[in-house]
């Protein structure tokens, strides 16, 4: 078991999630939280003047949304499916709907299939109001360990 | 070759102007008519899996943001803020821990409302990642003039 999968474990038994977030680098170069309520997990990031792109309206940058909603989706995964390894992403399409102004964004993610080896899963972000998404995002990821076949 | 290094200076002014490619330390390699060339190097900030030093895909979904919205400002005469409609990464393989990322940014069809633009990761020889992206054209007016003239011709922003 790595190292990272203890925390996972211990994150899922005491239900916080803090420790498992400050164990991944990226995730604290953000700013990510998480929030538990019940069964439903709210993702947040915290406005933050390192995290802007564009400077003159200002907003959040692009790719801070994204990769933060890709985070959002690893943990949520690993939430939903523990596994031995981290699941590894295959690929990741975003539509960006609102500009994300310089304030605090959220994310939810949606487990739409699970198979064996492969998950597919549905990412919501928001700022003011949840029936005003500024984003929304797909991803697959390889479950448990699959690797894609290398060939030369 | 002047006109070469002309786009590079207002590439690397906008890359320059984005808080979060600062703090990644993103820098541009090259900049020609419809493509560019931008690097990330490999830092611990950006690491999603602590256990291999694999950095995680959101730090090259950045990257990649930032070269297909950069490679705009090579096609375009007039600098505009052009907002991304959608991206799509597909992930080819993790990218080697300790070692930079470039992204190779192209520019292959722009009309009076949208720009489409591709862009490959690499290391090396070694591709990472492909990305295709959208963008919306909203006009230059859209964004102020004080901006605008700071990236064209690098006159100072007065109101920040």
């Amino acid at each position: 078991m790595s190292t990272l999968q203890h925390v996972i474990t211990e994150a899922l038994e005491s239900g916080d999630y803090s420790d498992l977030i400050n164990r991944i680098p990226y995730a604290r170069t953000l700013g990510v939280e998480c929030h538990r309520f019940g069964d439903d997990v709210i993702f947040s990031l915290p406005a933050r003047e390192s995290n802007l792109g564009n400077p003159i309206l200002p907003a959040v940058h692009g790719g801070v949304i994204g990769g933060f909603m890709e985070l959002s989706a690893v943990l949520y995964l690993m939430m939903a499916q523990p596994g031995p390894e981290l699941p590894r992403i295959v690929d990741f399409s975003i539509d960006y709907l609102r500009a994300g102004l310089h304030k605090d964004t959220f994310v939810a993610c949606e487990l739409t299939r699970q198979g064996n080896r492969v998950a597919n899963v549905i990412v919501h972000a928001w700022q003011s109001s949840r029936q005003k998404p500024i984003a929304l995002a797909r991803a697959h990821f390889l479950m448990n360990g699959q690797r894609p076949v290398e060939s030369k | 070759m002047t006109e070469e290094n002309f786009l590079l200076s207002r590439v690397k002014r906008f890359v320059g102007s984005l808080a979060h490619c600062r703090l990644l330390g993103v820098t541009v390699v090259s900049a020609e008519p419809n493509s560019l060339c931008l690097e990330l190097p490999y830092s611990e900030a950006i690491v999603g899996n602590p256990d291999t030093g694999v950095i995680h895909g959101g730090a090259i979904t950045t990257l990649m943001d930032t070269a297909c919205g950069s490679v705009v400002i090579c096609a375009l005469e007039d600098f505009e803020l052009c907002p991304t409609l959608d991206l799509r990464v597909d992930y080819m393989r993790p990218a080697r821990p300790g070692e930079p990322v470039q992204a190779r940014a192209h520019l292959f069809r722009q009309t009076q409302s949208i720009l489409f633009a591709r862009c490959e990761a690499v290391q090396g020889e070694r591709t990472v990642a492909h990305c295709s992206a959208t963008f919306m054209r909203i006009g230059k007016d859209a964004s102020p003039k004080a901006y605008r003239d700071y990236i064209t011709s690098g006159t100072a922003m007065e109101n920040s």
